[in-house]
């Protein structure tokens, strides 16, 4: 298998990626993608003998429009524009995961800070003001009152990029001071962990503390349906626990360029290799036998 | 192993069997993130700054 890698900065996971490729014997196509460009009718990126290309982009707009442009070659690509689509802006996650029937948060989106103070009045305080794009926790606001409000929403309207004017206000979920991190393929969860901290925040990111988690088949079903309601492909799924009693979850994200080497130093699984499995399946043949690495510059013409 | 000149304070940067172009370094010296430009013969220059986007 000859496969494509999408990236602009290679991270510990990428790496692990990386590794366990090559350890396959597949050829392994590095693409930067701050080298490439992308036109209507091909591309000088180098995935012209790519059997499929992984979207590993850090940066959010360039894995939407990257993979957009490749699914218009007809390149095979993952996780599919769709999915990236979806799952790059918490709005549209919310309304694929509650169109699907899967248990998330109460969510409102406003556009003046005029209409999201009195969504954030009605919900009551506390609640979760959100970027509609972001990751590792950055920009979260929990806000306790409504002279927070007033300032939080000044702020955002005066300084922000016009996303953060899409005001996206959440229902706060006491959790009991952890979240779960499930990766899956295709709905399949491979491993899980849990996220705990004293701090509302519980990323990985944000320094909180991880440990193996056992999937039950209540996330199992959630993850699948999570999944699947965003488009499938390779994902982190983050739930959180509404009721330890009753073990009822809500699903709050779900992330399309999903970072894993916490988790894998966290499970006994090894998750670069059943990813490696999994897109070894998801190459257009099938194919799972090696291939060699031709130093390919063919450009792709749609 | 091998060494780098780090392109912020010049001292030697030492680095790893497996090195990848495109992956992030810290100076040991200054604290300022390098990235692999290329790997034969290794190449440094500053990382770029966090953008609002970059995320999973």
């Amino acid at each position: 298998m000859e496969i494509g890698l999408l990236y602009s900065r290679i991270r510990t996971d990428e790496k692990l990626l990386l590794s366990k490729l090559r350890e396959r014997g597949h050829g392994v196509e590095k693409i930067d993608v701050r080298e490439a460009s992308f036109g209507l009718d091909g591309t000088n990126a180098a995935v012209g003998d790519c059997d499929l290309v992984l979207d590993r982009c850090l940066a959010t707009s360039r894995s939407l429009y990257a993979t957009e442009f490749l699914d218009h070659y007809g390149v095979p690509v993952v996780n599919s524009p769709d999915t990236a689509a979806v799952c790059a802006d918490k709005a549209k996650t919310s309304l694929a995961l509650a169109a699907a029937g899967v248990p998330t948060p109460e969510t409102e989106v406003a556009f003046t800070t005029d209409e999201a103070l009195d969504v954030i009045e009605d919900f009551g305080y506390p609640c979760v003001l959100k970027p509609v794009v972001g990751s590792w926790g950055r920009l979260m606001a929990k806000i306790d009152s409504r002279t927070a409000a007033e300032a939080i929403l000044e702020h955002k309207a005066t300084l922000g990029h016009y996303e953060h004017k899409v005001f996206y206000v959440q229902e706060f979920v006491e959790k009991p001071g952890r979240d779960v991190r499930v990766l899956a393929t295709d709905g399949d969860p491979v491993a899980a962990m849990t996220r705990s901290s004293d701090h509302w925040l519980t990323n990985a990111a944000k320094g909180g503390e991880t440990a193996e988690f056992e999937v039950s088949d209540e996330v199992r079903a959630l993850v699948e349906a999570a999944s699947e309601a965003v488009g499938g492909g390779l994902l982190g799924v983050d739930l959180m626990e509404v009721d330890e009693v009753s073990g009822e979850y809500t699903v709050h994200e779900v992330n399309h360029t999903v970072e894993f080497k916490t988790l894998n130093g966290t499970t006994d699984v090894d998750v670069p290799a059943t990813v490696v499995d999994w897109l070894e399946a998801k190459a257009p043949d099938g194919d799972d036998e090696s291939g060699s690495t031709p130093e390919s510059d063919s450009e792709v013409v749609a | 192993m091998s060494e780098a000149d780090c392109v912020a304070c010049g001292a030697a940067v030492t680095l790893h069997d497996g090195l990848e172009t495109g992956e992030i370094l810290d100076c040991g010296t200054c604290g300022v993130e390098l990235e692999v430009i290329d790997v034969s013969p290794p190449v440094l220059d500053r990382a770029p700054e966090l953008e609002e986007d970059w995320g999973e």
